[in-house]
């Protein structure tokens, strides 16, 4: 018995390279800075839950779409409307005097706080990874990889009962769909966070005005902001399914220890 | 007077207990952003430090077309002589707000001191005989909200050529009716864009949306533009304001995100 242990974790460790300490360096560091902006960026929308499209947005509009995240997003008792021009449908100005829930001080510092610690993580992560070929021999994914009928077969192996516990071992190589979602969560959408939330930025975009023109406006990038942030969510539950699924503590030492 | 006071004893006992506690806390003026031993304040000043350096200083903030402008919400304090419509409402200014309002601020004045050649109070007439910028922008709103509106003032710019900067001026310092004080820096401060509005949409600016003039300073948060203006000082050290600025109440001081 003891032989077919040590013949198995042989052909493990043959199988599954670990994960390299600067991997898990900024995994950890990309994982705390994430849930960080996942928990103030919830906090910041609650204070206007309410989504957009073009450059302007606000209670007297239309909303695109609306959460019930907190009161905020009622179309609120606004008092003393002023009409600018006495023509039907123009725009109007409205008082609102009632306070809201709003956490904004501490939430966006904290969340731009992690934003930068985000962005320093990744450049070290595109920086190693690309130098040291991690992203090229493990996170792209081949084009022979992308084809539906692989993607299908290796999604139909994971829901496979005997494909749970213990399965996968921590690290590269990696399935051809966990490469896509790694792929897609480091090439797509934290980028796409990256760029969205720059375009919420007044002075970026006094100096990068096409970002505007890019996403159609102000409100546009906060909307696509939010849809990127749901698509991430979505990974983020799928990633810590397979990492409980396919034996928690063995993931976990592979991630915190590298074997 | 009495706030003033309050003001005084406050950073006295801050400085007490920051010296006490070891932590480098520095009082009503400086020279930089105050961090307060803050981590959240470090990132803010980051994001400040970062931009000035990577920004070109005099990029102009996107300017509409009148048919794009919307809806404006006027949140905050909408009429500072109103407790029940101010929420930093002033016992000192309000009534005299009150005032100027009741004489639809014929003989309302903004001073403009400090450290200046020549000190000297503009009456709303002056400053609409000054030349002005008119200009359709965008109002972004911490909260997360936006609008966009027609502006017209006079340039920042204009108003202190005017008095004659002395050299080595660094901040300006912004007090409104409801009790703010907030500062901008001179890359701000003389940036085209920013302008002491008095006209929106065509009209003389709205009391709710801060007459007889307000700042706008358009490559920033809507927070930063104060409304209710009452008196501009400039000076050469950054001033925190304490409990009536914005990094005291938990807010970033520079919001150009």
């Amino acid at each position: 018995m003891a032989e077919c242990d040590e013949l198995r974790e042989a052909d493990m460790s043959v199988a599954a390279r670990g994960h390299r300490r600067w991997v898990r360096t900024c995994h950890w560091l990309t994982a705390l800075s994430f849930l960080t902006l996942v928990l103030t960026g919830i906090l910041i929308l609650a204070v206007h839950p309410r989504l957009y499209w073009g450059e302007a947005g606000n209670s007297l509009m239309p909303a695109l779409l609306e959460f019930p995240l907190s009161n905020n997003h009622r179309p609120a008792q606004f008092e003393e409307t002023v009409t600018f021009v006495d023509v039907p449908g123009a725009p109007i100005s409205a008082d609102r005097t009632y306070s809201i829930f709003n956490k904004n001080g501490w939430a966006r510092s904290l969340h731009f706080l992690a934003a930068w610690i985000l962005v320093a993580v990744g450049t070290m992560y595109f920086l190693l990874g690309g130098v040291s070929g991690h992203i090229w021999r493990d996170i792209v994914p081949r084009l022979q990889e992308l084809a539906p009928s692989s993607l299908w077969r290796n999604i139909r192996e994971h829901l496979k009962p005997e494909a749970k516990a213990g399965s996968a071992g921590g690290g590269p190589p990696y399935g051809n769909v966990q490469k896509l979602a790694y792929a897609l969560v480091v090439f797509v959408a934290l980028p796409l966070m990256l760029i969205t939330g720059l375009t919420m930025s007044p002075a970026v975009t006094a100096t990068f005005p096409f970002l505007l023109d890019l996403f159609g406006g102000y409100q546009s990038a906060r909307t696509v902001h939010f849809f990127a942030f749901s698509f991430l969510i979505l990974f983020f539950v799928v990633h810590i399914t397979m990492v409980v699924t396919t034996g928690f503590r063995n993931q976990m030492r592979a991630m915190i220890l590298g074997k | 007077m009495k706030k003033d006071r309050k003001r005084i004893l406050r950073r006295t006992f801050l400085k007490g207990a920051a010296s006490s506690a070891g932590v480098i806390l520095a009082g009503c003026s400086e020279s930089d952003p105050p961090t307060y031993g803050n981590l959240l304040r470090m990132g803010d000043n980051l994001t400040f430090k970062a931009h000035r350096l990577l920004l070109p200083k005099h990029s102009f903030a996107r300017e509409y077309d009148l048919t794009e402008i919307t809806s404006v919400p006027a949140i905050g304090t909408t009429n500072p002589s109103n407790p029940n419509k101010s929420p930093t409402y002033s016992e000192a200014h309000g009534p005299v707000y009150e005032k100027f309002l009741a004489r639809n601020f014929d003989n309302w004045t903004l001073g403009v001191t400090g450290s200046v050649e020549r000190p000297a109070a503009f009456t709303l007439s002056d400053l609409k005989r000054m030349q002005s910028r008119t200009q359709v922008t965008r109002h972004t709103c911490e909260e997360g909200w936006s609008a966009i509106a027609q502006w017209t003032g006079v340039p920042m710019r204009n108003l202190l050529e005017a008095v004659g900067v002395k050299p080595g001026a660094r901040y300006v310092q912004l007090f409104s009716y409801d009790d703010w004080g907030d500062c901008i820096d001179m890359v701000d401060a003389l940036h085209p864009q920013t302008i002491i509005a008095y006209g929106m949409n065509g009209r003389n600016l709205p009391i709710s949306h801060g007459a007889p003039v307000r700042l706008r300073l358009e490559k920033q948060l809507g927070y930063k533009s104060m409304k209710f203006l009452r008196q501009i000082v400039v000076t050469e050290e950054f001033d925190d304001h304490g409990q009536f600025g914005h990094i005291q109440n938990g807010w970033s001081w520079y919001a150009g995100i």
